[in-house]
């Protein structure tokens, strides 16, 4: 386990220009039914990439194979190529995916904090590693909070339930959970698909201040948080990766097709 | 639809199936009804037990062919129950039954009277009830007070009432004396020698051994004559007590338990003995074969067997569900498991107890008397006792925990565990931190079914410790202060016990339903508490989102 971490440290200091992610020919299955098809393609560190496609074409799949999140869905493996995260192969026998988990952290489409305090959600994944200082703590919480831009609204009731919340301040909670564990990329799975303009605009915001630090991968359905979040963003159609490209030029000179019509909304 | 006016008039379909839902609510109905109707029994007959019936006086004179063979003659007592009996003539004779108590002057304590025997009834404000340690009450009125030294207090002198409160008051202290005396220091005494016996056998026997057990046998001379002394006191004065046909009986002191005169109190008075006899009933041991007395063992017993039963039962089914649910592959296997986990709850509770006995007092205990109890005489923890007991009830309800605690797990939502892990938990710190806690009320949820079930049985508990009279309880002052192989008494037992093993099964009766509405209420008690923990938790670990 240790040797994985110091291997991603390694790779990660001496190749700067290194990809963050790296898939090469993948394909996924659950159990039969091949859901992504021979993807292959490089997100570079320090960006943010979105995922677009419409439903079912397997966005989610492929998020979920950058932590391993898919390990826990019995009968799901990736049958062939390799996905380098900061230059190591996930899948090989020394990584252990728990360490893997906690250099690439992970938003969900339905906000879902602990029932617990709000206190207790941000300092669930610093205190996995071991004992810490309560104050070392309370600086850790405050910083993740600061950094979700919910401080000022809950600082005067972290004792209180998580659920307590609304729903926008519960999906900004849940990405002060995500980066208090301190990690290099920030997958996020349709991060604001239920919350209104308001709470989507200040998540928005979130992710574009988040940048400075991580490298962001976001699925998204809204063609227009697209072009206002990302600097990359790729379309999957069928569990195939059509195109991937800087936003700007899918958006406005799709090479393909489907592209252009998926983004015109002509779709289907 | 030609002859409806409206586009949305009825097609008669939205109708279809009322009548199940009818079905339903009868069902329901019918279910709560027998439900209140039991518990309000159990209620009533229970408390009634307690409040105190006013006494009568009734003039019988036996009427010609009215059958039951009365005697003319005054009775005393109270009115128990009325009923109609018809003859072998045909005819209906309501009866009523009295208790009139006084065993030693008519043989039983009922007795049976037709009414149309009945003269006269009188009310008199003078007459008492006296409860005693031994032969029932007493009912009649005051005589004299017969005191050590040859003094004589008739009834309605002055100061009689105070001198009769305080030779029961003193009788009391003596009787507590005596016991102390006994139980402590003579058995402390007896386990000495017993144990210097044994040595002086096993070792042969040494001027230091000699030594002791001669002053042992002094101290033992002492303590029976102090004995004696106190059982003489206890023998000296007399109550003196006039039954309803003129007889007298004559009551030691030391006999004396309490004395009411249920005529002259008012309700605030009757409401007080009421909470007396309750309370006694509560705290005191049982006496007269169970008849008499209280139920304060077998109360004790069966609290903590169930709760020691619950310390067994949580931690082993929870573990279990566990493993179940969480880290064993989905297989045949397990699916075997828990299908034979869900029969194990259906096996009858009797078949437990087989276990048990095999089992755990048999082979377990007979290992551990072996081991460290080579020589003693009788076996320790190779017979029932509680701790066996409560293994035997741990066994019967742990498929109820694991099934709760395996479906509480199951209902974690899936966000909240993937939650845990993308923060870079290992499984089991994703199970200890966030799925335990926020499965907590539902395994509670089978905790409490557990102990439901646990506190309500008897069969098995025949078999592996429960006995009708245990003096002795299983956590008490004598070292090493906790006995886990003593054998206990238990509610559920103890009203089968009066029910149907009483040689006295009239008077037994009133207390077979006062023990039933003790143990619901125990039962009930609980399982409140443990809901209300529950609920404590649900409100911390609520797992429900926006
Ligand atoms: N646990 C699973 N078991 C079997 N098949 C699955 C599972 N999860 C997803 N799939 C299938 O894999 C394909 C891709 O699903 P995925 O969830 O990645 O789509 P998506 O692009 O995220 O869609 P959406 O935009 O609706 O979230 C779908 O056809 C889906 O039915
Ligand atoms: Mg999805």
């Amino acid at each position: 386990m240790h040797e994985m971490v110091q291997t991603l440290e390694e790779t990660a200091s001496t190749e700067v220009s290194q990809a963050a992610i790296e898939v090469a020919d993948v394909d996924f299955c659950y159990g039969r039914s091949r859901a992504l098809k021979d993807i292959s393609l490089k997100v570079p560190k320090g960006e943010i990439i979105a995922f677009i496609g419409p439903s079912g074409c397997g966005k989610s799949t492929l998020l979920r194979c950058f932590n391993r999140m898919n390990d826990l869905v019995p009968g799901a493996r990736v049958t062939k190529g390799e996905i380098h995260v900061n230059g190591v192969e996930i899948h090989q026998p020394g990584v252990d995916p728990v360490e893997l988990r906690r250099r690439v952290g992970m938003v969900f489409q339905k906000s879902n904090p602990f029932p617990r305090t709000i206190y207790e959600n941000v300092a669930y994944g610093p205190r996995l590693a071991g004992p810490v200082e309560k104050s070392d703590l309370d600086d850790v919480v405050e910083g993740a909070l600061r950094g979700a831009a919910l401080w000022d609204e809950v600082k005067d009731r972290l004792d209180e339930s998580a659920f307590g919340l609304s729903g926008g301040q519960q999906q900004r909670l849940c990405i002060a959970r995500t980066i208090a564990v301190k990690p290099e990329i920030v997958l996020m799975d349709e991060p604001c698909s239920a919350l209104d303009p308001v709470a989507t605009a200040k998540v928005e915001e979130l992710i574009l201040e988040l940048k400075k630090d991580y490298t962001i991968v976001v699925v998204t359905h809204n063609m227009q948080q697209a072009t206002r979040i990302s600097d990359l963003t790729a379309f999957f159609y069928l569990g195939e990766l059509v195109e991937f490209d800087r936003t700007s030029a899918i958006f406005t000179s799709p090479k393909r097709q489907e592209t252009e019509d998926y983004v015109t909304g002509r779709f289907g | 639809m030609a002859q409806t006016n409206t586009a949305f008039a009825t097609t008669g379909r939205s109708r279809k199936g009322e009548p199940f839902v009818w079905l339903t609510a009868a069902g329901l109905t019918i279910g709560v009804i027998l439900t209140l109707g039991l518990l309000g029994l159990v209620v009533v007959k229970g408390l009634e037990v307690f409040w105190p019936a006013r006494l009568v006086v009734l003039e019988v004179e036996p009427a010609e062919g009215s059958g039951q063979g009365t005697a003319a003659g005054t009775v005393a007592g109270y009115v128990v129950q009325e009923r109609v009996r018809r003859d072998l003539a045909g005819k209906t004779h309501e009866e009523i039954q009295v208790f009139r108590g006084n065993r030693e002057l008519h043989g039983e304590k009922f007795v049976f009277l037709d009414r149309a025997d009945i003269a006269e009834t009188r009310q008199p404000g003078d007459l008492l009830l006296v409860e005693r340690l031994e032969g029932g009450h007493v009912i009649g009125r005051a005589g004299a007070l017969e005191l050590a030294g040859g003094e004589r207090l008739e009834a309605g002198a002055a100061g009689f009432d105070e001198r009769l409160e305080q030779l029961i008051e003193e009788s009391a202290g003596r009787r507590e004396e005596l016991k102390r005396i006994e139980k402590d220091q003579i058995g402390r005494n007896a386990k000495r020698v017993k144990e210097l016996n044994l040595e002086a056998k096993l070792a042969g026997s040494d001027a230091g051994v000699a030594a002791e057990l001669a002053e042992l046998r002094e101290e033992f001379e002492r303590l029976d004559g102090e004995r004696g002394e106190i059982r003489e006191r206890l023998e000296a004065d007399h109550f003196v007590v006039e039954s309803a046909d003129g007889r007298e009986i004559r009551l030691a002191g030391g006999e004396l338990l309490h004395v009411f005169r249920p005529n002259e109190a008012g309700f605030l008075g009757r409401l007080g003995e009421m909470f007396r006899r309750g309370w006694t009933f509560l705290s005191s041991d049982p006496r007269e074969a169970n008849t008499e007395g209280g139920v304060y063992p077998a109360i004790f017993g069966t609290v903590v067997m169930t709760l020691v039963m619950s310390i067994f039962v949580t931690p082993f089914g929870v573990i279990a569900a566990i493993y179940l649910r969480e880290y064993a592959k989905q297989g045949h296997l397990v699916r075997a498991v828990r299908i034979s986990v869900n029969n194990l709850a259906g096996v009858p509770s009797i078949v437990f107890g087989v276990f048990g006995l095999a089992f755990f007092i048999y082979f377990v205990g007979g290992l551990v008397d072996d081991t460290f109890f080579p020589d003693a005489e009788e076996p320790v923890y190779k017979s029932g006792g509680i701790l066996w007991a409560s293994l035997t009830l741990a066994l019967l309800t742990v498929p109820v925990v694991i099934v709760a605690t395996e479906e509480a797990l199951a209902a974690v939502p899936r966000g909240v565990r993937e939650a845990a892990l993308a923060c870079g938990a290992s499984k089991w710190q994703a199970i200890q931190r966030v799925v335990l806690p926020a499965s907590l009320p539902g395994i509670l949820t089978g905790v409490i079914l557990a102990m439901a079930r646990g506190a309500g049985e008897v069969a098995p508990l025949m078999l592996v410790g429960v006995v009708k009279s245990a003096p002795d309880l299983p956590i008490d002052g004598v070292a090493p202060f906790v006995h886990p192989e003593r054998q206990f008494m238990h509610l559920g037992f103890h009203i089968y016990d009066l029910g149907f093993q009483s040689p006295d099964s009239e008077a037994a009766k009133p207390m077979v339903f006062a023990t039933t509405l003790l143990l619901i209420s125990i039962v009930v008690v609980m399982n409140l508490a443990a809901i209300v923990i529950r609920n404590r938790l649900r409100k911390k670990y609520a797992t429900s989102s926006f």
